[in-house]
């Protein structure tokens, strides 16, 4: 596959399977505000999914559209972190992983916006301003639950020391990134990992959370393999696309 | 018929925002470019939020105004770049928001650091700006619900972004 399909693939699959769980949170979450958070960052997380869908589309060259990509797919063809597809479990595990997720995804994102390709510049340039109120959000609930009650605390270490080893993923790089970097579509991504790794050492500080120090990483997504969760994601996700192909509202 | 752009300008002024009614499309500053190509009326629209529900309605609204006009040939186009920014809201849109009841956004607040924590708005009922930030998102994404401390009112707050 083209690296340029590739690599919209990647971001686009991520933001897509982040928005379906974090859409789950409408009518379930601890309190109304969070409610309406959960649900309208799934909505931005979808229409950016959209903007990576078009582009891939576009340089793929075969007609698809975004809703094909989306629901005519099958699991090893989706090529998003592994973190995203992790279960909703409880709100301090769907708090956590929206955390790390923001934490990875504003630097990539700043990074974007100098990126050689007019389309996914663009795409940044509008996103990265939604983003930096999802993690201004996110960052806030993870230090006010953190350092909270002991009940609280409890609950958002336990998130974090499930979720933590599923980061790296966010961060994987191969030779698809490295093509894309060698010809200027791409800037240099390393620093994205720099800034995770600021961000996340400073805020979850100040959490008071730690952060597992095994060094155990799980990646893979990134190149379609995935949890035992994804399957149940994608069945829900593509049921009545699926059921009934030709359906238009 | 073809009639001039700064005429459909103005019917396209006329056009509400299907989820804040009280300013039409061009108050809030996404219609982009409005020209003929050949017969055809070429609307030039960018998105508020990228996945913004009204997006769609939006398009919609104006193709069928544009057609109520006699105009058969209409093609709403999305421009992406540069982004929408709250700072593009006409001062004539500031305005219809406040007597709306919703505070306009800071101006030359979009992308800050600190974000919320960083603009503050003045009650829209009473005018105080002793007001606080109770939620960062209210009744639409784009709005922060926010509290006054004198008349104790809560009011809706359009975000900068």
């Amino acid at each position: 596959m083209d690296p340029l399909v590739t690599f919209c693939l990647r971001m686009g699959d991520t933001t897509l399977i982040l928005g379906q769980q974090t859409a789950a949170w409408c009518g379930h979450a601890p309190v109304l505000e969070e409610d309406i958070a959960f649900a309208n960052m799934g909505l931005d997380l979808i229409g950016q999914t959209q903007l990576w869908y078009e582009i891939a589309a576009q340089a793929e060259g075969q007609g698809r559209t975004p809703d094909d990509l989306a629901f005519f797919r099958t699991e090893r063809q989706f090529l998003n972190a592994q973190l995203v597809e992790r279960p909703n479990v409880d709100f301090a595990h769907a708090l956590m992983r929206q955390y790390l997720f923001d934490a990875w995804h504003l630097p990539i994102q700043e990074a974007l916006c100098e990126s050689g390709h007019q389309a996914i510049r663009e795409l940044a340039q509008k996103s990265v301003k939604e983003v930096r109120y999802h993690i201004d959000r996110s960052r806030d609930l993870i230090v006010r639950l953190g350092d909270g009650s002991e009940e609280s605390h409890a609950m958002m270490q336990g998130a974090l020391d499930a979720l933590w080893p599923y980061a790296a993923d966010l961060m994987a790089i191969d030779a698809v990134e490295q093509a894309l970097v060698g010809i200027g579509m791409l800037p240099p991504l390393d620093r994205v990992a720099c800034a995770f790794e600021a961000e996340t050492a400073v805020t979850l500080d100040r959490a008071t959370l730690a952060i597992p120090g095994n060094g155990h990483a799980r990646t893979g997504g990134r190149t379609g393999i995935h949890t035992e969760t994804m399957g149940y994601i994608l069945a829900e996700m593509q049921q009545i696309p699926r059921s009934f192909p030709d359906a238009r509202w | 018929m073809r009639p001039d752009p700064d005429t459909v300008r103005g019917w396209l002024g006329k056009v509400p925002d299907p989820e804040i009614p009280a300013i039409s499309v061009v108050d809030l500053g996404i219609v982009r470019g409005v020209g003929w190509e050949d017969e055809t009326l070429v609307v030039d629209v960018t998105p508020t939020y990228a996945g913004c529900p009204a997006t769609l309605v939006i398009a919609l609204d104006i193709e069928t105004a544009l057609r109520d006009r006699g105009i058969d040939k209409v093609e709403v186009r999305r421009r992406m770049s540069p982004p929408w920014s709250t700072d593009w809201i006409s001062p004539e849109g500031r305005r219809k928001l406040l007597d709306y009841g919703i505070a306009p956004p800071q101006l030359n607040a979009a992308n800050c650091v600190g974000m919320l924590s960083a603009q503050s708005a003045a009650c829209p009922l009473c005018g105080s700006k002793n007001t606080e930030a109770i939620a960062a998102r209210g009744s639409t994404p784009c709005k922060a619900q926010f509290r006054c401390r004198d008349c104790r009112e809560p009011f809706g707050y359009f975000k900068a972004i």
